[in-house]
């Protein structure tokens, strides 16, 4: 699982100006040249990347990223729909999962009796642990059943004057797919937000609560404001990785090419698509434009992680002044 | 009076805010706790069925007649994650060592910051990524299967290491190099031992973690003869892509076939993670003896 460091950086060399040794030579050699390596891997990933998707960056240019077509016969490929399903889906997700993992979080730093918190500490770790395809065997199996025969026709009948909701028909759907990335993001929020609340120093906390303040309103004075910074990092990351899953995504969403606001209709992902395209691609250029939906990916998560890294470093340092 | 009432009604809607946020934060715990049940349990109820012996001694055939199981994608997905982590093991290990030890400034910042990069690609990403630089022109293979889990890996272990070595008191380094050790002494014969602990812990959760993965291996072991297959320079079946395939199948025992694929995958990612588990308070414990 992706993590953010939330503990101080601990520098670790106080001894330097020592006469260098053979085998120090050799350590350091190997070890600078891993770490040397992982560079050079993450932009051999660039590279290849860019270079598998160039047919169709020539081709079609950056018009691609939000031209809506998916046509092998007349070969006329684009982005749009998929990253219109891409966005929708990691967007409600996330909007589903903060409140819920923030709530689980709070529970596991401030709320739970000492036996249970292990227990279910691990249990939320678990839940994070499940692979994707076996998350998505069981929402296109288990999950997309129940909820096109009970939860879609409720909410279409209690909500339906809004076009989001329209009628439902298909257990393969954009909102499942909702649901199910909202699982599989749920655990990486909470377990780092969780990290995160258990960091706020204690003279805070019970200073607030000295002051007459009810747990909650502690809660919403000290231990939010204190970790904003790191929470909204994890929120970025979660939606990293939402935007990335392809496997579960590919199972549940259904396999449709177009633009529509019903979530009770199939849908697609840019993700998903890839996978459900792998075999059998009729022409390179075909290829070379999932090759491309695998670029955009791969820029919107280095962006999405970076972003991450920046918001963490500057809570980090604002921390640093008021504290 | 009515002042004092007042107040009274104020505290009690702030006791009552409290309350109803306090649920939630159960509510929502209990949620967690929910779902990953349910899907535990659909999972062993539907594989549960399955699990017999001609699932680990008869492999999976497209089209194929007659008993059929999925020893093949056992065998494979054992194949390319033993790849996988002989691959990411002693490079995650280097670099977290060059990190933690020898590293200074800009150069360690941008190493840890390239690991949290490489973290964060998509694993379907990846999978295109090895396409690319060895599918292409050669040919699917379980070597090239276990490079695309390997670069999954690798930000795991190295970041776990790193965070054990960062638990190891200076205090010690201080010892072995004040009794005359050279560094790479005092890093190999002294450090390390200490957190061979947390690194198996790290390495295990990330072998874990990447036995599960489907995405990196469409496009590099997903051309898979029928029958057994041990030679990785061949494309390999393995338990999540077998899985995956068969939900496209129109016939219900493939379903179950998928199902009881899914029970032994979860078993194994439970089994080892609480393998970690142990393995995480042992060394904890060990480190901070050494450390008094």
């Amino acid at each position: 699982m992706t993590s953010l460091d939330v503990s101080p950086d601990a520098a670790r060399r106080p001894f330097s100006g020592r006469r260098m040794h053979l085998g120090d030579l050799i350590l350091q050699g190997l070890a600078g040249l891993a770490a040397l390596g992982s560079l050079v891997l993450v932009g051999l990933i660039a590279w290849k990347v860019i270079q598998g998707s160039r047919l169709a960056l020539s081709t079609f240019g950056l018009p691609f990223i939000w031209h809506v077509a998916w046509d092998p016969v007349h070969n006329q490929f684009g982005a749009g729909s998929f990253l219109f399903g891409t966005v929708v889906t990691s967007v409600a997700a996330l909007v589903i999962a903060t409140p819920i993992a923030i709530g689980i979080a709070l529970f596991l730093s401030e709320l739970a009796p000492r036996g249970i918190r292990g227990p279910v500490t691990a249990l939320v770790e678990t839940l994070a642990a499940i692979p994707s395809v076996v998350i998505g065997l069981w929402g296109l199996l288990v999950l997309a059943p129940v909820l096109r025969d009970d939860v879609d026709p409720a909410l279409h009948s209690a909500l339906g004057f809004i076009p989001l909701f329209g009628k439902a028909s298909y257990g393969s759907n954009v909102f499942t797919a909702i649901v199910v990335l909202t699982i599989m993001i749920l655990p990486i929020i909470a377990s780092i937000s969780r990290e995160l609340y258990l960091g706020v120093p204690p003279e805070l906390k019970e200073g607030a609560i000295a002051l007459g303040t009810t747990r909650w309103e502690m809660i919403r004075g000290v231990v939010f404001p204190y970790t904003r910074g790191g929470v909204a990092a994890a929120m970025i990351l979660g939606y990293g990785r939402a935007i990335g899953e392809a496997i579960a995504v590919a199972l549940v969403i259904g396999s449709f090419t177009g633009i529509s606001a019903n979530i009770f209709k199939p849908g697609n992902t840019l993700a998903a698509w890839i996978a459900q395209n792998y075999a059998g691609l009729p022409s390179a250029l075909a290829l070379s434009s999932l090759i491309y939906f695998a670029l955009i990916l791969l820029v919107f998560s280095i962006l999405v992680n970076l972003l991450a890294q920046f918001i963490v470093r500057r809570s980090a340092r604002a921390q640093g002044l008021t504290r | 009076m009515s002042v004092l009432t007042g107040r009274d009604d104020h505290l009690r809607r702030r006791r009552f805010v409290n309350r109803v946020m306090e649920l939630l934060a159960w509510l929502a715990a209990a949620l967690a706790v929910a779902i990953l049940g349910i899907v535990i349990f659909s999972v062993a109820k539907k594989g549960l069925s399955q699990l017999n012996l001609d699932l680990f001694t008869k492999p999976l055939q497209l089209y194929g007649t007659g008993p059929q199981g999925l020893a093949n994608a056992f065998v494979g997905s054992l194949i390319i994650v033993g790849i996988a982590t002989a691959m990411a093991l002693p490079v995650g290990i280097l670099i977290a060592i060059y990190v933690n030890e020898y590293a200074h400034g800009a150069v360690r910042n941008s190493v840890r910051l390239t690991l949290d990069v490489l973290a964060g690609v998509p694993a379907i990403v990846i999978g295109f990524f090895v396409f690319e630089l060895i599918v292409v022109g050669h040919q699917q293979s379980g070597y090239a299967a276990g490079f695309a889990l390997a670069v999954l890996m690798l930000p795991l272990v190295s970041r776990s290491t790193m965070e054990v070595l960062a638990l190891v008191p200076d205090s010690l380094r201080e010892a072995a190099l004040g009794v005359g050790a050279p560094r790479w002494r005092t890093t190999l014969g002294v450090v390390l031992p200490q957190t061979i602990g947390g690194v198996l812990t790290g390495a295990v959760l990330a072998v874990a973690r990447v036995a599960g993965e489907t995405a990196p291996l469409l496009f590099t072991s997903s051309l898979v003869a029928s029958g057994m297959q041990y030679n990785p320079a061949k494309p390999l079946l393995t338990v999540p892509l077998a899985i995956y395939e068969l939900t496209d199948s129109d016939n219900p025992s493939d379903y179950a076939r998928a199902w009881a694929g899914a029970l032994v995958l979860i078993l194994f990612i439970l089994f080892v993670s609480l393998t970690a588990r142990w393995l995480a308070t042992r060394s904890r414990r060990k480190i901070q003896r050494a450390g008094r």
